[in-house]
């Protein structure tokens, strides 16, 4: 192992006191480090006060550590400013804002929604509502086999009527990260806003919004070590300037009377009803880790070294067949694979036995599964604290699973 | 039971190799039961005749859990009555939420090795598909709902 990586691996105490467990799930959350958890109890133990409200020390702290992880994030994806970052429970309800928000009062009849078949349910389920509710139509764009979505068709989908374009910056099954510059300029062209899905894209790439000119950039923290219920959306404050409050309620105002109220200023005016403080200190110092401690060309060496030797091994089983590119670095630590005769589900529980944390099922892209023409796969995903030694061990249980389902050995 | 030993010596017998995944001629009673969220998918068919379940067969595709699971409750209910065949769904559903008595897990015969499902809630909506489809199919109460777990 990597000296770096072991000393990284060290922060993460479920990891280290667990060293039977392999988790391969770290698409669907990663793991916490201590700086994160140390960072969520210490708002609780040194500063706990509700944020941007009290005119006390305490709350001012509170208020101060708040803010400080909206600029770390603002800093982390490259946005102009802090209060171009909202901050939502998860990238579920980042793109909901955007939906209701924006979609219901800016599309109608006629415009088409543009997204493709790779989208997790959350950056489909939103337009699907838009769409019923404005008489707005849904357009589909879809990849290659691999994955792979063509310039012809990002072309020809995002046509003259499109009004919104929502796509997944790194797909949460292939792995595959999408054109989103191509998609984003195209729907420039044909004055369409760019809503990008960036849950799977910021834990592991470098995300630079106003080089992508992302219009909307919804990410959440849970798979970016911050802890589970802190999650944002990056918009232009053009975009957010215009658009009507999501929620309503406290501390989102800046005059209220019996019939009426004014809306405070951006981001508070996306932000109603206590926020939640200590998961927003744990993204400041999730985002300081990812960057200071690991950097992501450390994550990356490391996803498309375990991904390349995952790969490999599984190649070597003529029984598994695996989704997305052949070639590793394509993947951002994801490979899904079937295993001919046995359903994901038997695969996943076998391998529980062993102390293998997969995912099996649909994960949550369903459309994508009836593209592919499968019910369900498995899916095992990296993360830079996994090592080759668990991948090796994987593979090994892995290479079992046919014999406990009957298969011979 | 360990869950491979559970696979290994009763449930790839029936999934690999059942003894009832066919058709039969003339069912009286036909139902599909599916589990959405994992794409398990069964019929069911079923020929009553003077009251009693005189054949039964199913067709499907899914889990190992979910095929051996139908596999073993028809050999249960060929010959019993409806009533019969509903008291052992019964007794099937209280062992997956773990209030198996001696005398249901007896009763159940082999369908009984899939007790500690009830210790694996991931998998107590691929064990009960053939019994809540059956359930379904002769007018039994539907448990369906609170059963399994979603999966967004």
């Amino acid at each position: 192992m990597d000296r770096s990586i072991q000393e990284i691996r060290g922060d993460f105490r479920i990891l280290t006191d667990h060293p039977q467990v392999v988790y391969f799930d770290n698409a669907a959350t990663s793991q916490r480090p201590e700086q994160v958890l140390s960072a969520v109890e210490a708002f609780y133990r040194e500063a706990n006060a509700n944020p941007l409200r009290g005119l006390y020390d305490w709350s001012t702290e509170a208020t101060g550590r708040y803010e400080a992880a909206r600029a770390a994030a603002a800093g982390l994806i490259g946005a102009s400013a802090a209060e171009e970052i909202i901050f939502t429970r998860n990238t579920t309800e980042s793109l909901n804002l955007v939906a209701y928000s924006y979609g219901l009062s800016h599309l109608s009849a006629g415009d088409e929604i543009v997204v493709t078949v790779m989208e997790h349910h959350s950056n489909i389920l939103p337009w699907q509502m838009v769409a019923s509710k404005t008489g707005a139509r849904l357009v589909w764009m879809e990849p290659d086999m691999e994955g792979v979505l063509s310039d012809e068709e990002i072309e020809r989908k995002i046509g003259p009527a499109a009004k919104l374009v929502a796509v997944g910056h790194v797909s949460n099954v292939f792995g595959v990260t999408n054109p989103v510059e191509k998609i984003i300029r195209r729907a420039h062209e044909v004055d369409a806003v760019a809503v990008v899905d960036g849950a799977q894209a910021v834990p592991h790439i470098p995300v630079d919004v106003r080089a992508l000119d992302a219009d909307f950039y919804a990410f959440s923290g849970h798979k970016m070590l911050a802890p589970m219920g802190i999650g944002a959306l990056y918009g232009k404050k053009k975009l957010l300037d215009q658009m009507p409050p999501f929620l309503t309620g406290g501390e989102m105002i800046e005059y209220v009377t019996r019939t009426e109220a004014t809306w405070a200023e951006l981001p508070h005016k996306f932000e109603a009803g206590t926020v939640n403080g200590a998961g927003a200190a744990g993204l400041g110092a999730a985002v300081e880790y990812l960057r200071d401690r690991v950097g992501y060309d450390l994550i990356q060496k490391q996803e498309e070294a375990l991904t390349a030797r995952l790969m490999e091994k599984l190649s070597k089983l003529p029984y598994i067949h695996i989704y997305g590119s052949p070639d590793p670095a394509k993947h951002s630590g994801i490979v899904t694979f079937t295993m001919e005769g046995v359903h994901p589900h038997d695969l996943s529980s076998v391998l529980n036995e062993d102390g293998i944390c997969i995912r099996a099922g649909h994960h949550c892209a369903q459309p994508l599964m009836q593209f592919l023409g499968v019910g369900s796969t498995a899916r095992a995903s990296l993360y830079f604290y996994n090592t080759e030694e668990e991948v090796d061990r994987f593979a090994e249980k892995l290479a079992g699973v046919r014999e406990v389902m009957g298969y011979g050995a | 039971m360990e869950l491979k030993q559970l696979y290994r010596e009763i449930v790839n017998e029936h999934n690999l190799h059942p003894s009832h995944k066919r058709t039969i001629e003339d069912p009286t009673i036909e139902l599909r039961g599916v589990n959405p969220s994992c794409g398990d998918d069964i019929t069911l068919q079923l020929r009553e005749k003077d009251g009693i379940i005189e054949d039964a067969a199913f067709q499907g595709s899914g889990c190992a859990i979910s095929q051996a699971s139908v596999d073993m409750m028809i050999d249960d209910i060929i010959g019993k009555t409806r009533e019969e065949a509903l008291s052992l769904a019964g007794r099937f559903m209280g062992m997956i939420k773990g209030e198996a008595s001696e005398e249901d897990l007896e009763t159940l015969e082999e369908a009984a090795a899939l007790q500690d499902v009830s210790h694996m809630p991931a998998r107590v909506k691929c064990a009960v598909l053939g019994w809540r489809t059956l359930r379904e199919a002769l007018g039994g109460k539907d448990e369906a709902a609170a059963q399994g777990q979603q999966e967004s």
